[in-house]
């Protein structure tokens, strides 16, 4: 069976150019379009986000104690999930010990018992 | 038993045999083009993944008597036309883009009754053709010949397959007809796009929605390569095929080609994923020479952090914004985003590993070797896969100029923020052309780190080589 025939009949280099200037404005249309979509969902979000960071503090104000200021030499909180202070304690001791390094010098994200 | 004539059947019957018919040393030309392919994939790496399996297929499919990929069935399919399965021909005149008219299949069959070859049956349809001659009394001259039996022409008109469908294909096909049915139902490139959404982090281009620019301006080769191949005649469906290649995305080049010219699916996909491959060569001479010294140097500020709301709802809000824009993107974008949503939900951490791994894995297996196994011998060497491998090049270059010139564009209105290098990574390619980006910067400046800021027009480039795919399909499908 021959290949199949080249068919310069069908398009003319007329209507190939519009085509290809029409395929390449909607591409940028469309992405042009996202990008605004983007845009407005980041600010959207955004204001949503700050919102909540207005709320968290006014509802926990009432019983909670103002926080103590970390301890000399600490960078942040370390996040605990479904583990207890002390075991955490603990667990922190260890790692600087086994290290050889001053707890001080180390810094902790968090801690999470693997189930 | 006559064991001379046995062995002579068996020599006759044998593929070497085939390849001292009329055509045959094509395949071995194939087979050496195969061996070639699996050098690049395992010896240079290009691409392996793909590549490795492609080459597989180019090998397996030009084993004379093989059987495994029937090409003129899958001719029959797309051109709805009747199909003899016992030369895989399809009665398609591909000279006019038509199926044959009844005249023509009158003759076809008492030619064929007669033991004419399709070869000879075509040539003699082409000069009646041109001389305007009568098939009708061609066909009743032939009826009156002697050996003529009429049971054999009843026998061949009944074994005439007309409308096949996929059932047909699964009864009549070999193993990689049976594989290629998910690549014409274009189940492959959208299940590779899940697998691909799994394992894309959308959030450099969620920090910095103006690297959208990057990729829209990166499909400049997608089009120009088009209108290159409409200049060279291709039909307006051919050239739309050769013209995603520029796109630098083998998933979308697949499925496009599946849907406006099968035909060049193997030629089309092998250019796609040779070029990826060679990425870093088309356009690290690009990159030096249409940005300055001071440009390639620029230190990019850190973008802002993207929330996990925000990574949740950016594909679901792209999906339903891409398709309700231009509706034949669905099944691309549409998988896209919904592997991306799954690896962006933490809960569905079991479905996102499969979509990267496991479904990629045997997708990708699948595809790759039905994809080579539509490189027939007699159809693909030929001046059209020639032109396709010339013009695939040309887009890809003209893709990475688009970025660049963009890039330049948004360093000049940016005051110099933006390294106009993250505009080449715009041609898709992820993340190649995200590496590519961070190499040639840090060749500027040892401590320019450009890789994360060029995966925002990266991504963006996924997006809009989908949306140029929907929009060729919208105007050729």
């Amino acid at each position: 069976m021959k290949t199949l025939a080249l068919t310069a009949a069908n398009m003319g280099i007329g209507d190939a150019g519009i085509t290809a200037v029409l395929g390449y404005a909607v591409v940028f249309f469309g992405l042009v379009l996202l990008m605004c979509v983007v845009i407005l969902m980041g600010k959207a979000l955004a204001g949503t986000n700050q919102k909540a960071e207005v709320k968290t503090p006014a509802g926990a104000a009432s019983p909670a104690a103002p926080a103590a200021p970390p301890a000399p030499g600490s960078a942040g909180e370390v996040k605990l999930f479904d583990v207890p202070d002390k075991e955490a304690a603990m667990i922190m001791a260890i790692v600087a010990d086994k290290m050889g390094k001053p707890l001080n010098e180390l810094r902790f994200k968090s801690i999470k018992e693997v189930k | 038993m006559d064991i001379l004539q046995t062995l002579s059947k068996l020599a006759t019957e044998s593929g070497f045999a085939g390849f001292f018919t009329a055509g045959g040393w094509k395949n071995l030309i194939m087979i050496v083009l195969a061996c070639v392919l699996l050098y690049l994939g395992i010896g240079k790496k290009f691409e392996p993944l793909l590549l490795v399996g492609i080459a597989f297929g180019v090998l397996l499919t030009n084993i004379p008597g093989a059987g495994l990929y029937h090409m003129g069935m899958w001719d029959a399919y797309v051109y709805e036309c009747p199909y003899d399965a016992v030369n895989d021909y399809a009665l398609y005149n591909s000279a006019q883009e038509r199926g044959y008219t009844q005249e023509e299949y009158y003759y076809y069959v008492f030619a064929r009754a007669c033991g004419y070859t399709t070869d000879q049956i075509e040539e003699h349809l082409e000069a009646a053709s041109e001389s305007g001659g009568d098939l009708m009394a061609d066909a009743q001259a032939l009826s009156t010949s002697a050996e003529l039996d009429e049971n054999i022409v009843t026998a061949i008109d009944e074994s005439l397959k007309t409308e096949l469908s996929f059932t047909d294909i699964i009864h009549l096909g070999g193993l990689l007809d049976i594989l290629y049915i998910g690549v014409k139902a274009g189940v492959y490139p959208c299940l590779i796009f899940i697998g691909v959404g799994a394992m894309t982090d959308f959030g450099p281009l969620i920090a910095r929605p103006s690297s959208m620019l990057m990729g829209a301006a990166a499909q400049l080769g997608v089009f120009f390569a088009f209108f290159g191949a409409c200049l060279l005649g291709f039909a307006g469906n051919i050239a739309a095929s050769i013209g995603i290649i520029g796109g630098a995305d083998g998933p979308t080049a697949i499925y496009l080609t599946t849907k406006l010219a099968p035909a060049f699916l193997g030629p089309i996909a092998i250019a796609a994923y040779s070029y990826m491959a060679l990425i870093p060569m088309i356009q690290k001479p690009l990159m030096r020479a249409l940005t300055t010294e001071k440009e390639r140097k620029v230190k990019m500020e850190q973008a802002r952090q993207v929330s996990k709301v925000e990574k949740i709802v950016f594909p679901i809000a792209v999906a339903t914004f891409v398709i309700l824009l231009i509706p034949s993107t669905a099944p691309l974008i549409g998988c896209l985003m919904f592997g991306n949503l799954l690896k962006e939900t933490g809960v569905t951490e079991r479905l996102s590993d499969t979509a990267q791994n496991a479904l990629m894995n045997i997708v990708t297996l699948f595809l790759g070797i039905s994809v080579g196994a539509t490189t027939v011998a007699s159809r693909f060497l030929s001046l059209q896969t020639l032109m396709i491998v010339v013009l695939g090049v040309i887009a890809f270059m003209f893709s990475t100029i688009g970025g660049l010139l963009m890039g330049k564009l948004m360093y000049k209105l940016s005051g110099g923020k933006i390294n106009p290098l993250i505009g080449s990574a715009g041609v898709s390619a992820v993340p190649m052309a995200a590496r590519v980006s961070q190499d040639v910067g840090r060749e500027a400046n040892p401590n320019n780190f450009l890789l994360m800021h060029a995966m925002g027009p990266n991504v963006a480039g996924v997006i809009g080589s989908a949306i140029a795919a929907g929009f060729l399909l919208a105007v050729f499908g």
